[in-house]
């Protein structure tokens, strides 16, 4: 590149820094006593478009010397993609290795010096969002249905137990099983309406379902308080040991139960394993029936559904299957949150919460169990993590999108491991 | 040519007529089509070949007409099933004439999901799979069995284990008339195998059909564009043209039908007429 080029490159890079800078640093409010105020600080975005300049400059400098110096003349985008990084090997072992070291990490957190009841609170939040996206993972990376409305089977699985406990005093542990049932109906409930709808269009008509539970929980007072929510559900017992402090006549809470001071940190620890095992189950369910033939036939109807009619699949079971096996886990996630809180209401289900889920699945590599798990470790401890600059927190969240779209197109881990290999079927024809 | 007389037909198709619309793309086309033989139906670019393949595997009703397939299960009027139903209950199976894989999974996987029906059943639908159901394992087992004799026979037992998608075209479609096969149908429906192959690839393939023919109980009807492959392999060739069939009969008898020289092969010049 030449001077020139540089430098042209580098004033449009200015402009646009500039035009950003507007609305970002061009204006201030300030309390002038009683209404805000605005006060304008140009001089702000003169020196914001000033250090874009420079700083661009020096950039194309370093990476015409860079690249000088490496005997590459083509220009950066053509050799991201031939770039074989990290990431892709990891992806193609993360199956197994990274798997089992995360689940043992998972087990053995609690137990760290450094986990007191945020870092565990924290845990049990991220694994919320990565049983979730484990759930919407067999709709959207398995059988390739595109789902915007996941969170609507979640709220059901929330309002499921919330309200068997509230009107019938069902435990949580009765209420999990029901809560995914009826999660799982209204997955088939929605299913029927858009089998005949691919891509761009199922996308629209599952948003539109999933604002549709949302307004209905908001405005069916009676039965569900509406915006008021729903409070005192029921919290998790120890399978019947309840974890309180002095528990009501004829119980035995669970410190008396071990023997243990009351801490009330136990029931936060206790909750953390119960989502791990659930999430776990998840896991394993999944990997278990992508080898079943309903898990082939999701994995084919995303490649070709003609060709799968063409092969005596019927295409209306599988896909409702799919559906219902997906929202059946969002279901027993719901219920678990909705034993955590304590309280629900709509507020918790609205439309970002079913993108967050969409996006960790997309971000991990659609399909890819382990990316899904880094992905939602993203996705809620950023959010955690620059609390500071919580002014900011939208801006971070939308830019790490925008790196990783641009870095990984096809998500974190993108790696599909085949269900079966000839390699390892004997000619007898015994098991593997 | 066999006795057609005595024979029950595999597939007998009376009075198929589609339209769209203005636009009859099947003109009232009657025709059968034995077991253990080839059929062809040839015919210029838009003689309603595809079209006719296409009521049979049910991804178009007929507006009028009958087809009757006749299998070892029994009879099934195939323009009254959905098209998964005349897969897996009539037995007949399909390629594309523009290849329809299933690009991401691997060759040994698309060979597995044909078998879809049977698994199925055999997991106890899923139930009995998820716990590792013997049975199921020992269905997979032999499922495994059917994929493997169908790669030898398509010669990709070297490829088993790489994506579908990442094959050359000749490999593509050999593996859609192997998947096809691991259904194990009565009828086999070929739209233009050999078309995009060259003479070589083409000439591998034209084994395929008569192989099935031989040593499978399995009927073949075969669309195709090119002549010499046509009168090669078949025992029965249809000529449509103009959505209207224009002759019926054996390779011989069609090679010298002024009818079909006239629509399909054009003016006869030296060569046609020193050939009949």
């Amino acid at each position: 590149m030449t001077l020139a080029e540089r430098l042209r490159d580098a004033v449009m890079a200015a402009v646009v820094g500039a035009l950003l800078a507007l609305p970002l640093l061009g204006f201030e409010t300030v309390d002038t006593g009683g209404p805000l105020g605005i006060r304008t600080r140009f001089d702000w975005i003169a020196y914001a478009a000033g250090i874009v300049f420079v700083g661009r400059l020096v950039l194309l400098g370093f990476l015409d010397w860079y690249r000088s110096r490496q005997g590459r003349p083509e220009p950066l985008q053509s050799s991201a993609p031939a770039r074989r990084d990290v990431l892709t090997r990891l992806g193609s072992k993360a199956d197994k290795y990274l798997m089992p070291a995360l689940i043992a990490f998972a087990i053995i957190m609690p137990m760290l010096p450094f986990a007191n009841r945020t870092v565990v609170d924290l845990g049990t939040v991220v694994l919320i969002y990565v049983m979730l996206g484990w759930g919407l993972n067999i709709v959207v990376g398995l059988a390739g249905l595109l789902d915007l409305g996941y969170v609507a089977f979640y709220a059901v699985g929330a309002y499921s137990y919330a309200l068997l406990s509230l009107h019938f005093g069902f435990g949580f542990w009765e209420s999990l099983p029901l809560a995914g049932l009826f999660a799982a109906t209204f997955g088939m409930i929605l299913g029927f309406p858009v089998l005949r709808l691919r891509g761009d269009y199922l996308a629209i008509v599952t948003l539109g379902f999933g604002e549709i539970i949302r307004i209905v929980l908001l405005n069916w007072t009676e039965v569900t308080r509406g915006s008021n929510g729903i409070s005192g559900i029921q919290r998790p017992s120890f399978f019947g040991f309840p974890f309180s402090a002095d528990p009501p006549d004829g119980t035995t809470a669970f410190h008396q139960l071990f023997g243990l001071e009351y801490a009330s940190i136990h029931r936060i620890i206790f909750l953390y394993y119960v989502i791990l095992v659930l999430a776990l189950i998840t896991n394993f369910f999944t990997m278990r029936i992508r080898k079943l033939p309903v898990g082939r036939a999701w994995e084919a109807l995303r490649e070709d559904e003609i060709a799968c009619k063409a092969l005596g699949i019927n295409p209306t079971n599988t896909k409702l299957t799919a559906f219902a096996i997906g929202a059946m886990f969002g279901g027993f996630a719901g219920a678990f949150f909705a034993t955590r809180q304590g309280f629900i209401s709509p507020e918790s289900f609205s439309f970002i919460e079913s993108a967050v889920i969409l996006a960790i699945v997309v971000l991990g590599g659609m399909g890819s169990q382990a990316g899904i798990v880094l992905a939602a470790a993203f996705l809620t401890l950023l959010p955690e993590v620059a609390r500071e600059f919580s002014l900011f927190r939208m801006l971070t969240f939308g830019a790490a999108m925008v790196l990783i779209m641009i870095w990984r197109p096809q998500g974190l881990l993108a790696h599909r491991e085949p269900t079966i290999r000839l390699a390892e079927r004997p000619q007898t024809g015994g098991a593997a | 040519m066999s006795d057609r007389g005595s024979v029950t037909p595999l597939l007998r198709v009376e009075h198929l007529t589609m339209r769209f619309g203005g636009l009859v793309a099947v003109n009232d086309v009657s025709f059968d089509a034995m077991p253990h033989e080839i059929t062809a139906i040839i015919g210029p670019n838009g003689a309603g070949k595809t079209t006719v393949f296409n009521c049979l595997a049910g991804f178009y009703r007929p507006t009028v007409g009958r087809l009757l397939l006749t299998n070892a299960a029994g009879e099934f009027q195939l323009e009254r099933m959905y098209g998964n139903e005349i897969a897996g209950k009539a037995r007949v199976a399909r390629t594309f004439q523009n290849i329809r894989l299933f690009p991401k999974m691997t060759v040994l996987e698309n060979l597995i999901v044909a078998q879809h029906n049977k698994l199925m059943r055999a997991s106890g639908y899923t139930f009995l799979g998820l716990f590792g159901w013997k049975g199921y394992r020992k269905a997979e087992a032999e499922a495994v069995d059917l994929a493997r004799y169908w790669l030898e026979q398509t010669n990709l037992t070297e490829v088993a284990d790489e994506q579908a998608g990442s094959l050359p075209y000749g490999g593509q479609r050999r593996l859609e008339i192997a998947r096809a096969m691991c259904t194990e149908p009565a009828l086999l429906c070929l739209d233009e195998p050999a078309a995009g192959l060259n003479p070589r690839e083409s000439a591998d393939l034209n084994r395929l059909p008569r192989f099935i023919r031989d040593k499978h109980d399995c009927g073949v009807l075969l669309i195709e564009h090119d002549m010499s492959v046509v009168m090669q392999i078949s025992d029965h060739i249809i000529v449509l043209d103009y959505g209207r069939k224009i002759a019926d009969g054996t390779p011989e008898e069609i090679r010298n039908d002024p009818a079909v020289i006239r629509a399909y092969l054009g003016e006869p010049d030296a060569d046609e007429a020193g050939a009949a």
